[in-house]
């Protein structure tokens, strides 16, 4: 009797506790909730609205925002015809994403690695000389890029004053700028995640593939670069999910002539005046967000099982 | 050639110089912008003489005042709101016994930063559109302290939760033993040793809101310029090195919070 009395006592604060915890993570869960989620549910539904002339909706149902994606109504007859503009940025955003990861991961690996493995002392200040540009202003970094690649920016003026070139060499709004700017934006965005993996790596093991007459590359390509995988990953997400959506990069580096995803959208919510077509293009970038996440839970929770 | 056995085994070749140059990629463009907010000629690329010319005519602009004053409002009002919440979300979600809902809980504060940002902007303009169209509400500033504060929560809430992951249990269970009530024993012992994990996630809230500009440039109301968004009106004007002494004041204030943060979090480990 005294035995379940006591049982029955600490269940009863068990759920008491439960409740309290509940209610302390309320406040946070409610700002996120109303102003972070339902607003994500707001542009599902507006995605299936009309655009009102003036920008906003119309609130008539229509699926002519995920239609006008991929198809134009011909002015004449009426008919839909194949207009694969949209598709195009989208492409190019996703190839921009791609080899800014590529070019992050091939520059930040040595970094990473290399800071991993310095003494204790020298590695925290390495640490903090990458987590400054990490966290300093995109819209600021972006601007120093523009500085430098102007017509009339430092690179040209320095090649026009050794006489190697007598016509400033045009960069920016090309491709070239963005791509520049988009890796100098996320570099640091791959560094610190695989310093966080390679600086938990058990470094016997190199010792012991060295001990067993690996070469240096064998080392590197069959015991370093394997058991940093999961921060290989998670680095690459880290880059290609904010490259894929970026704003600000294009926006100053492509001067509105070469748009990519984020630019795309901003447009309908602005000089477009489509807002139905811009929540389609951003729930369709969420998709491709979405796709990328799926495909990180699924290797990363594969490699827990068989680690 | 070197002894092979005096060179650490550790070493991949190449990879210093590569580094190097990461962090000298990383540097030079934000160096050469401050070192030009020093020029005192009025051209952003042409070099003059050193002096502080343009951090006087920004100290002096009206319209640098009212952005500053903007900001600063909006982003310690965001802070201070954010790591209110995350503090207590970190509380009721780190070392507990799992209750329902906790993964999805976990999942609710993470998804702003999972999210690009350009589309929690538009999603968040659509939503004060909609509740300015359907009720009439229109929180003023309040709207971009309302934006910010969303995803400031899940920066403040992960060094308050390392803060907690990493804290001695037996404190707490000793104030238990000795009568401590709980609201006595959070009070006395828990919060004091919270409060540099908490330090930590109020400077990094305070960053990511004082530098945002994607998600202010689109749900910002006439009049409600932020220090980003006047940078960003002045590049589209005939640009003058006022551009890089404001840009140079807003890295700084981001290289005082990161390093205060920085220190903090290494104390902590020590």
């Amino acid at each position: 009797m005294a035995l379940s009395q006591a049982a029955l006592f600490e269940a009863k604060a068990e759920k008491a506790s439960a409740r309290r915890n509940r209610l302390l993570s309320l406040p946070a869960l409610i700002v996120i909730g109303v102003f972070g989620v339902l607003p994500l549910l707001i542009i599902l539904v507006y995605s299936f609205l009309q655009a009102a002339p003036y920008g906003g909706v119309q609130w008539k149902f229509s699926t002519d925002a995920y239609l006008n994606f991929l198809f134009q109504q011909d002015i004449f007859d009426d008919t839909l015809q194949f207009t694969p503009d949209f598709l195009i940025i989208y492409l190019r955003s996703f190839l921009f994403a791609v080899v800014t990861t590529i070019i992050c991961l091939l520059l930040g690996f040595p970094t990473a690695y290399f800071m991993a493995t310095r003494t204790p002392a020298q590695r925290n200040w390495w640490v903090l000389l990458i987590t400054i540009p990490f966290w300093s202003n995109l819209l600021v970094r972006t601007l120093a890029i523009m500085f430098i690649i102007r017509d009339e920016g430092l690179i040209n003026n320095l090649l026009i004053g050794l006489g190697v070139i007598d016509k400033p060499i045009t960069m920016l709004y090309t491709n070239f700028a963005i791509q520049l700017g988009l890796l100098y934006s996320f570099l640091p965005f791959m560094i610190l995640p695989l310093y966080a993996s390679l600086e938990k790596l058990d470094f016997r093991l190199v010792e012991a593939a060295n001990d067993l007459y690996a070469t240096r590359r064998q080392v590197l390509w069959r015991v370093i670069i394997p058991l940093s995988l999961p921060g290989i990953i998670a680095g690459c997400l880290l880059v290609f999910i904010p490259a894929l959506g970026a704003y600000v990069t294009p926006l100053i580096l492509g001067g509105g002539i070469h748009l990519m995803i984020g630019d795309l959208i901003a447009q309908q919510f602005g000089s477009g005046r489509n807002w139905p077509l811009g929540c389609a293009q951003a729930l369709i970038l969420m998709a491709a967000v979405l796709v990328a996440l799926y495909f990180y839970v699924r290797t990363t929770s594969g490699k827990i099982q068989h680690g | 050639m070197a002894d092979p056995r005096n060179v650490d085994i550790k070493d991949q070749p190449g990879f210093r110089t590569i580094a190097i140059i990461c962090v000298a990629v990383l540097y030079v463009p934000i160096l050469i912008l401050m070192i030009f907010s020093f020029n005192t000629g009025s051209l952003v690329t042409h070099w003059e003489g050193v002096g502080l010319t343009w951090y006087g005519t920004a100290l002096l602009n009206e319209e640098f005042h009212n952005a500053a004053e903007n900001t600063l409002i909006i982003s310690v009002s965001a802070t201070i709101v954010s790591t209110i919440c995350a503090t207590l979300a970190a509380i009721g979600m780190t070392r507990v016994k799992p209750w329902r809902g906790l993964p999805a809980a976990f999942m609710v504060i993470n998804l702003p930063l999972m999210v690009p940002e350009i589309i929690t902007a538009v999603a968040t303009l659509s939503f004060f559109a909609l509740i300015a169209g359907v009720f009439g509400l229109n929180f003023g500033i309040g709207n971009l302290i309302l934006a910010h504060t969303v995803f400031c929560i899940p920066f403040a809430y992960m060094p308050i939760r390392a803060r907690l992951e990493d804290m001695d249990l037996t404190l707490e269970s000793a104030a238990a033993d000795l009568y401590a009530t709980p609201w006595h024993t959070f009070r006395r012992i828990t919060l004091p040793l919270l409060i540099p994990g908490i330090m930590s996630g109020a400077a990094l809230a305070f960053i990511v809101s004082f530098d945002d500009f994607t998600i202010t440039q689109l749900v910002a109301g006439p009049g409600q310029t932020t220090l980003p968004l006047y940078i960003w009106n002045q590049i589209r004007r005939p640009m003058t090195p006022e551009i890089n002494a404001i840009s140079t004041i807003l890295l700084l204030v981001s290289i005082l919070f990161v390093s205060v943060s920085f220190l903090i979090a290494r104390r902590r480990a020590k």
